[in-house]
């Protein structure tokens, strides 16, 4: 009697428990993917409910500038006198923005480029020459000339970044496509008269998953970084949008009398791109361990 | 009316180097090969690793273009055929694999595998072909519950089974069925032929059947063709063919084969040297650099494939003329 409801009782611990040990033996084993999603939730979910947790970020108050953080204003004010907490807050929703467009707009145009230029001989050729041409443009410089002929958006530094990016996911995706496509289930679908496709997205699409999700992290990361350095150089987002390229560019000339204001943007770019890169290695070792880190 | 007709077949790989690509050699895996398969027949090639034999059954299915020759499939010629217009002709001749591991898409359910070629032909309601490919699972011996299973949880056995059933699918007339057997277990490898041979009868299938294993040719082949460096040296039906080998090299291959009788001894004829380069074969007959039996002529004249004076089965020797 005594070992049935003793048996009943860890019956019903039982799940929970499993549950929490489970996800202790994932922590475990990915430390790397779990610290790099933890932080990049956490700065997700804040830059989603800014306007919860942070004040105007473009009010601004002349008689408070260059504040030193005090409860009024965690982190200080800037030389306008605008809150800097708010303002990073703000900041990494268009740095949020800008990666996660960069990679997915280059991966889906990469995907595409690259499926057809693996599996069409007579594409490759000329495909490919053509993408060498685009991978030796910098994207600063190509975002210079497209803000000199537009005007300076975030769309048009999403652009810029995107247009240097594709022909690594091409490359990428063609070298997979390269090997697959000689596969005998490939052949096989061949011989079953499966147009050509179906073949593309059924049988060798799938292949290139796992590796492009690890290379769209690397993207996103590198594509933060380049839209903050655009910013800092004035030919990126305009400066009217808190994003922390901006910040550090208008706070260098005070650095010296209010280094916080140029810290907390600082601080917050480091750690997110880190984030995203913690979790671009985390992924690759989960999903596609012989992957180099850059293709 | 044959099923399946090649005629001169032949395959040249360009070997190519340097910074613009240059060919600077042909690889010629396959050179001039002939034959036809009647309706229910089963045609073996059988010849080393390298002698071209796996080729030709891709040939077959122009899954290789062939560098010159024809192929008819039914009495029509597709050799020249777009990919589109060849589609309408896939579905009379489809191939079983030797791998049944890298033959089968892991990410895909074997329903789905099966089930492919008939969503490629048939306008069929998915029920309509879901019981198709039911039909289908229990014709090669396996549950149609098997459907909703991936590849991974099959055994070989029973992957090759999927692979014979998608290959049905299309009720073709001929299956080219390269080494189907060979990455078998030997146990399994037997249920597997008879699969084969029971299919043939029951559906009147005709198989290509490419195999370097002379016990397992010997078990389910009614005509034999050697291979010997992308050539036809001798077609002959099985049972003349492994009574009375005509040609030294499937003399010598036949002396190979094992025998089932450990105490039973046969003369071996060991061949010298090693199969030459399809790059640069041999002049005249290609075997002569290995033939116990070769002579001034076989040295300078290719000997045609033509029928030998003694039964009139196919011997490309001049020694038979």
């Amino acid at each position: 009697m005594a070992t049935a409801t003793a048996g009943a009782f860890v019956a019903a611990e039982a799940p929970s428990r499993r549950r929490g040990a489970r996800l202790r033996r994932f922590i475990r084993r990915n430390p790397t993917l779990f610290a790099g999603g933890a932080i990049l939730s956490l700065v997700a979910l804040v830059a989603l409910v800014a306007p919860l947790i942070a004040g105007d970020p473009l009010t601004m108050q002349p008689a408070q500038r260059l504040r030193p953080p005090s409860e009024a204003n965690w982190l200080g004010t800037d030389n306008l006198g605008r809150d800097v907490f708010s303002r990073t807050v703000y900041g990494a929703r268009v740095s949020l923005f800008v990666g996660l467009s960069v990679a997915s707009f280059s991966v889906v145009v990469g995907l595409f480029i690259g499926l057809l230029t693996g599996y069409f001989r007579r594409v490759d050729a000329v495909a490919m020459r053509l993408m060498d041409g685009l991978m030796a443009i910098p994207a600063i410089l190509l975002a210079i000339a497209l803000v000199a002929l537009t005007r300076a958006s975030v769309m048009t530094v999403i652009v810029a970044i995107t247009i240097p990016e594709v022909p690594r996911v091409v490359r990428l995706v063609r070298s997979v496509v390269l090997s697959v496509r000689e596969a005998p289930y490939v052949e096989a679908a061949i011989a079953g008269g499966t147009p050509v496709w179906k073949i593309l997205f059924r049988h060798i699409l799938p292949n290139t998953v796992p590796p492009l999700i690890v290379q769209a992290t690397y993207i996103c990361a590198s594509a933060i970084l380049i839209e903050a350095a655009l910013s800092f150089l004035g030919a990126g987002t305009p400066p009217e949008i808190p994003t922390w390229g901006n910040m550090i560019a208008q706070s260098r000339l005070f650095l010296s009398r209010a280094p916080w204001t140029i810290f907390a943007p600082g601080i917050a770019l480091a750690v997110v791109v880190l984030a995203v890169n913690l979790l671009g290695d985390g992924l690759r070792d989960r999903l596609d361990p012989r992957l180099a880190r850059r293709m | 009316m044959p099923v399946l007709e090649v005629e001169n077949l032949k395959k040249h790989f360009p070997v190519q180097r340097g910074l613009l690509r240059r060919t600077v050699a042909k690889v010629k895996a396959v050179d001039g090969v002939s034959f036809s398969i009647r309706p229910g027949e089963t045609l073996c090639l059988v010849g080393e690793s390298g002698c071209g034999k796996s080729t030709v059954g891709k040939l077959a299915l122009r899954l290789i273009e062939p560098t010159e020759g024809s192929i008819r499939i039914g009495g029509e010629e597709v050799t020249r055929l777009s990919g589109g217009e060849m589609r309408a002709y896939r579905r009379r001749i489809q191939m079983v694999f030797q791998d049944p591991y890298a033959s089968l898409n892991p990410r895909l359910k074997a329903g789905q595998i099966v089930g492919e070629p008939l969503e490629n032909y048939s306008d069929a309601s998915g029920s309509e072909q879901e019981q198709t490919i039911a039909a289908l699972f229990e014709k090669v011996g396996l549950r149609p519950d098997a459907m909703r299973r991936y590849p991974f949880e099959f055994s070989g056995g029973q992957r090759q089974r999927l692979g014979i059933a998608r290959a049905l699918a299309l009720n073709p007339a001929v299956i080219v069925a390269d080494e189907p057997v060979s990455a078998l277990d030997v146990s399994v490898q037997a249920q597997v032929l008879n699969l084969l041979m029971d299919l043939q009868e029951e559906l009147g299938l005709a198989y290509l059947f490419v195999s370097h294993d002379l016990g397992v040719v010997e078990h389910i082949g009614h005509r034999i063709a050697v291979m010997y460096l992308g050539q036809i040296v001798e077609l002959a039906d099985k049972d003349a063919l492994f009574a009375d080998p005509q040609h030294p090299y499937t003399q010598a291959l036949i002396s190979a084969a094992p025998l089932p009788d450990p105490r039973a001894r046969r003369e071996r004829i060991v061949l010298e040297g090693d199969v030459p380069s399809p790059m640069r074969p041999p002049s005249g007959c290609r075997f002569h650099t290995r033939c116990p039996f070769s002579f001034d002529r076989c040295f300078v004249e290719e000997p045609r494939l033509k029928p030998s004076r003694e039964d009139g089965r196919l011997v490309a020797c001049h020694l038979r003329d």
